[in-house]
């Protein structure tokens, strides 16, 4: 079995023996969106002061946000502090005598990120189907691209962190001081017209932000959202290969 | 044996040995920030040899084997490791160099048998882990995770998982820490089994009986210096001569007195006080005059021969020798002596 297979393995099995994680990352963004549209009030009614918004309902415009939320989730929240967790213990300096290359360690955790990411994306979509109703996208192929481009660029951020921190407290500690403002920017709080213009058009250049707002204009919109398209393949492009080239090993 | 043997400069007549060498550091001297971590040290690696590397703590053993191994890269000196420089060609000595090092743990949910084959999955033809676990005792703590071994079987999971690889070159560090005597045998036996495979191997240990039993050769390394190198015999004689004695006399009685009774005895090549009345070293000067009492023990360094005449030397001076043990130097006692003896500068003995 080759070093990336087996490790990858192996970096699985640990991701499911640790159940706190296991239930955060896979069983959060079900629970908010079917929460959220069940519980808090008018959620479910569709919208009607809202141009261009006809016929949907509020917890319909979350979805793509949801789906942005469960991407950084993955990427920031475990991910960084599981190395930090590494390093601290010296696991990390053991590896760095082996022939194992500081990539494969990264790549390894992130295929199982991106495993569980996906488990709690379709597992979230099947709930909000069955339980309050699912708007099909009107553009779905944009949505899958700029969904993947989402993954691609906040898992380049999460292993820049995963790269440095020296410790789990701190890799835990600037995971979350990263995770509420990208959140915020990615209209969390503020889905769809809710969002003022100005936090909009920043939030468009920022990790997340493009992401939850290109998969809104994909499942809603019939246009291309080039910018935020672009600023996601942008922040993927520097920030992979800063990743990389800081590794530290203690 | 080990796969292609690497070249090696031809063995000069200063040369210990004729065989290969595996490793050379030259004049390695590494600084954290003003911490003078290591200062000047210089130490060979032969083939198929346990070389010893003893010190206190924070002499700079680690240090010196981290930079050997590629881990650090030094300030200043050179080191080669099987022809290449560990600074620059890792990824080509990795496979080729295992290492156990102190203080690194693994993840703890991880259990022994997969840390194993994850670890066997990094060479291209690595030992069986389950017989290298069989061998060290580990048979039973496979499906163990990491946080529920013992400290000893943490330990002896940290040098399987240095060996699964089948290096060349085997770095241990602090090798039978925390371990229990038979454990600490059984560790030993499986050493020089591993040496009797060809497999070189570099051994920090501050455990006397540890080097004495499993070195070829030692490197005694002092505040980032090397103090001394050789065999265990070597290092022994150089240090302190062959036998020490130590001796009690029921009456207090100057210590000129008693170096007066063996001026005459040319066997004796230190003499030396210990206990409650001992007095700091000298800082330069005469020396004080210190009066053996009782309860102090006198330690007298000589060589093979040195017991009878010291013994009969004192008694035909009236100063009857009582509890009298006469034991060969160890390196115990080599170690202090070497280590101590740039602190303070030891008492010079005229005899």
């Amino acid at each position: 079995m080759t070093a990336l297979r087996a490790l990858t393995l192996s970096e699985g099995r640990l991701y499911l023996r640790d159940s706190g994680t296991v239930f955060f990352a896979l069983v959060f963004p079900t629970l908010l969106l079917v929460l959220m549209g069940l519980v808090l009030p008018g959620m479910d009614e569709p919208l009607t002061d809202a141009p261009g918004y006809e016929g949907l309902r509020p917890i319909d415009l979350y979805v793509p946000v949801v789906l942005a939320l469960a991407i950084c989730t993955t990427s920031l929240t475990t991910f960084p502090a599981v190395f930090g967790g590494y390093r601290e213990k010296g696991v990390l300096r053991r590896l760095a005598t082996t022939p194992l290359p500081a990539s494969r360690l990264l790549v390894a955790q992130v295929s199982v990120n991106v495993l569980a990411l996906l488990v709690a994306v379709v597992a979230a979509l099947v709930a909000m189907a069955a339980v309050l109703g699912l708007t099909a996208p009107q553009q779905p192929g944009l949505v899958v691209l700029a969904f993947a481009l989402g993954i691609t660029h906040m898992t380049a951020l999460g292993c820049v962190l995963a790269a440095l921190v020296p410790t789990a407290a701190s890799g835990n500690g600037l995971g979350m001081l990263l995770y509420f403002p990208l959140l915020f920017l990615a209209g969390v709080w503020t889905p769809g017209p809710t969002m003022p213009d100005t936090l909009a058009t920043v939030g468009s250049y920022l990790p997340l932000g493009a992401a939850a707002q290109a998969m809104s204009e994909g499942w809603f919109g019939d246009g291309v959202p080039v910018t935020q398209l672009l600023v996601m393949v942008g922040w993927t492009l520097v920030l992979g290969p800063v990743a990389a080239r800081v590794f530290r090993w203690r | 044996m080990p796969a292609k043997p690497t070249t090696a400069p031809p063995p000069t007549p200063a040369d210990a040995s004729s065989l290969e060498l595996v490793a050379r550091v030259s004049h390695l001297r590494k600084t954290y920030g003003s911490t003078v971590a290591v200062d000047d040290v210089s130490l060979d690696v032969h083939r198929g040899e346990i070389l010893g590397v003893l010190g206190p703590n924070g002499a700079g053993k680690t240090t010196t084997v981290e930079c050997l191994t590629g881990l650090r890269q030094p300030d200043q000196g050179t080191v080669r490791l099987l022809g290449l420089d560990p600074a620059r060609d890792g990824r080509r000595l990795r496979p080729r160099v295992g290492c156990q090092l102190q203080e690194s743990e693994l993840p703890a949910k991880l259990r022994a048998g997969e840390a194993l084959d994850l670890y066997a999955s990094f060479y291209d033809d690595p030992a069986d882990g389950r017989a290298l676990a069989a061998d060290l005792g580990l048979a039973t703590a496979l499906d163990t995770p990491y946080h529920g071994l013992s400290g000893g079987q943490k330990q002896r999971l940290s040098i399987a998982l240095a060996l699964v690889g089948r290096p060349e070159l085997a770095v241990l560090d602090e090798l039978t820490t925390g371990l229990d005597p038979q454990a600490r045998r059984d560790t030993w036996d499986l050493i020089e089994g591993v040496r009797a495979d060809g497999v070189t191997i570099v051994l920090v240990t501050h455990f006397m009986d540890e080097a004495e039993r499993l070195c070829d050769r030692l490197v005694l390394i002092d505040r980032g210096r090397v103090a001394a190198a050789g065999t265990p015999t070597d290092l022994v004689a150089q240090a302190l001569g062959e036998q020490v004695l130590r001796l009690r006399l029921p009456d207090p009685v100057p210590l000129a007195t008693v170096r007066a009774a063996l001026r005459d005895v040319t066997e004796v090549t230190d003499l030396a006080v210990e206990g409650p009345g001992t007095p700091a070293g000298p800082a330069g000067g005469p020396l004080p005059d210190v009066v053996v009492g009782p309860s102090d023990e006198l330690v007298v360094t000589g060589s093979r021969a040195v017991t009878a005449p010291a013994l009969l030397a004192l008694a035909a001076a009236d100063l009857e020798p009582v509890d009298v043990v006469a034991r060969r130097g160890t390196l115990e006692d080599a170690f202090v002596a070497l280590t101590s003896s740039r602190e303070t500068e030891p008492t010079p003995v005229e005899v």
